[in-house]
């Protein structure tokens, strides 16, 4: 009783001081990812067969040059400098905001970034929300009693659509909602010939509305199949045995036992899926010729724009890491189990 | 005497599926009847396996899916229907499960024995019956993994008494509590039975059985083997089955120097295997 007393009195600040040096922890843990993320990139891309005179210079052009010329080229490209000495150049420059210049958009590439990040943006947003909001549903729905009617047509749904690819759904849906039946655009983000200023937020939303649609379709089987299993886990449970025994209405069975017990994994789970996200935004982006980070990545890809491949990389890869972090921080502010200052060993 | 509980010819089975397309039903519970009396404690006894939970699970209605339940149940003299369990368990009858993981993990302990209700009247009660097992309501502010074995014990017992039942289910209420808190925990019972409550002890600890219990039944392999007062077990000269007579003579207050009146398990257990089948 003497220890529980204790344990007791210290615990509000315990607390702080455990969950802060935790975060700092995770924090720092997702730094070392990043650049090991970034240390892979580079490399990679150092060892593709991009040869950066040509690319930036072009072939007819270089032919046309005098050997003088090619050699001062050289240096100014860094061509023969060892990749370990171009790292660190180009990671230094990239911490002080200068990500180098776009190839294709011979714009810097931080300008670049933020243009196709805003228009991603509330693309991404809406589709990471609306599926995990369905997915969570649908996920209780069906977990509430195995082998019912709800759980075999959420479960049959969910296995469908994720054996599906996502740039298929995409186009399943601009043949039936943008070409046959013209409810939306057929691409874009804004509307075709209309100035800049012109552009209303009702446009832009009805341009976001089948991409959204195409990426939560897709991520809302994963969400509720998860769901599911953590719901089904819990019904089975000793304690929602025992609050049947209690008199307990299924009702309540449901909303006080049920959600309580399967928010905390649908949370982790939704922060973590801010990558299937990110990921399907490329092909479903490239679908619906959204202007957006994806369909930059695919031109960056395919046009051996490099500055531009490895700075998209790296703020992906941030945003994704941002996520997961966002996850174990909540987990640990929500679960009192771990709030409240037990060792989960 | 009035009977609470009667229970007649209960039969639970389960359908498992084997091997291909093979199904076979297991009898879990063959034919068992009991009753219990107001005021009453009767204790079941059995090893591990032997049905005497699931006995439990079936009078509360709440069997796995995969489950058939036959025979017939009354209660307090009127048939036990599914309606009528619905309606009346957490009420008139309940349950008092074995361990913390009965207890929702996310939710404060206060909140899981008002059932959610917080109006002053229910939040008085509950601090009452707390305190009646010598528990503060600082406890109602606590979750289940803050709690000690001996006060997760006494929290589960408070989930009963909240309302005034009739008949008290008490599954295992004693592992991992040593000699004294279990027989804190027996004390429990017995006041709830003093209030004129039934209450059917479930437990493999036949020496706490005889210790607290009115009457014993003593199950195996789902039958019923032996229905005997608890003074009956003084002399195994009283007990009618060699299986109950052995287990009798294995309590350690019946030792005896010589050894020569020790049971043979080995012996025992093989007459029950070919007598029952498991």
């Amino acid at each position: 009783m003497k220890r529980q007393n204790e344990k007791n009195k210290g615990r509000g600040r315990r607390q702080a001081g455990f969950s802060w040096t935790w975060v700092g922890m995770q924090a720092v843990h997702m730094v070392i990812l990043v650049i090991l993320v970034s240390v892979l990139a580079f490399f990679l891309l150092s060892v593709s067969p991009i040869d950066p005179l040509q690319t930036n210079v072009g072939q007819a052009a270089l032919g046309a040059m005098s050997p003088e010329q090619v050699e001062k080229l050289k240096t100014y490209w860094g061509v023969g400098v060892p990749p370990v000495e171009r790292y660190v150049s180009w990671a230094a420059d990239f911490l002080r905001g200068d990500m180098g210049t776009s190839l294709l958009y011979r714009r810097p590439v931080a300008e670049v970034i933020g243009e196709k990040l805003f228009n991603s943006f509330w693309l991404l947003v809406s589709a990471w929300l609306l599926s995990g909001v369905m997915g969570f549903f649908l996920g209780i729905l069906a977990g509430r009693k195995r082998g019912g009617i709800c759980d075999r047509v959420v479960t049959g749904y969910s296995l469908f659509v994720a054996s599906t690819p996502a740039f298929w759904i995409a186009m399943i849906l601009l043949l039936v909602f943008a070409v046959r039946l013209k409810w939306f655009p057929i691409g874009l983000s804004v509307p075709i010939g209309t100035a800049a200023e012109d552009i209303t937020i009702a446009d832009r939303i009805r341009h976001a509305i089948l991409p959204a649609a195409a990426l939560s379709i897709t991520g809302i089987s994963s969400v509720a199949l998860h769901t599911r299993e953590k719901m089904i886990a819990v019904m089975e449970s000793d304690f929602v045995l025992f609050a049947r025994a209690r008199g307990e209405s299924e009702y309540s069975v449901i909303i006080r036992h049920g959600i309580r017990n399967i928010l905390i994994p649908a949370m982790t789970l939704q922060f973590a899926s801010v990558s299937e996200i990110i990921g399907g935004s490329v092909l479903v982006e490239q679908v619906f010729s959204y202007p957006g980070l994806g369909q930059a990545a695919v031109t960056a890809g395919l046009g051996s724009d490099v500055p531009l491949l490895l700075g998209i990389t790296v703020v992906t890869a941030v945003i994704v890491f941002s996520g997961n972090l966002a996850a174990n921080v909540l987990y640990g502010v929500v679960d009192p189990r771990i709030r409240e200052g037990v060792a989960r060993s | 005497m009035k009977t609470i509980l009667k229970v007649q010819h209960l039969s639970v089975s389960f359908t498992q599926y084997g091997r291909g397309f093979g199904r076979r039903t297991v009898d879990a519970v063959k034919d068992l009847n009991m009753k219990i009396g107001e005021g009453e404690i009767v204790a079941v006894v059995g090893a591990s396996g032997s049905g005497k939970s699931l006995l439990a699970h079936a009078i509360m209605g709440i069997l796995p899916y995969n489950a058939s339940m036959e025979g017939t149940m009354e209660f307090d003299g009127a048939p036990l229907t599914m309606e009528r369990v619905k309606k009346l368990r957490g009420h008139e009858m309940v349950l008092v499960p074995q361990s913390v993981s009965y207890l929702d993990p996310l939710m404060k302990v206060g909140a899981q024995i008002t059932k959610g209700d917080k109006s002053p009247s229910i939040l008085e009660k509950c601090q009452k019956v707390l305190a009646g097992y010598g528990l503060g309501k600082e406890v109602m502010s606590r979750y289940p993994f803050q709690l000690s074995g001996g006060m997760t014990r006494r929290v589960l017992i408070s989930t009963a008494v909240m309302e005034t039942p009739k008949l008290v289910i008490a599954d295992e209420p004693t592992p991992g509590l040593h000699m004294e808190a279990a027989r804190r925990v027996m004390g429990h019972f017995r006041e709830l039975a003093e209030t004129g409550a039934g209450v059917l002890l479930i437990t493999h600890d036949l020496e706490l059985a005889l210790m607290t219990a009115d009457r014993v039944v003593v199950l195996y392999a789902g039958q019923t083997i032996e229905e005997a007062e608890a003074a009956a077990f003084s002399d195994e000269g009283n007990l009618k089955h060699p299986y109950t007579r052995a287990l009798c003579r294995s309590m350690p207050g019946k030792w005896s120097s010589e050894g020569d009146t020790l049971c043979d398990t080995g012996e025992i257990l093989e007459y029950m295997r070919k007598e029952y089948g498991r």
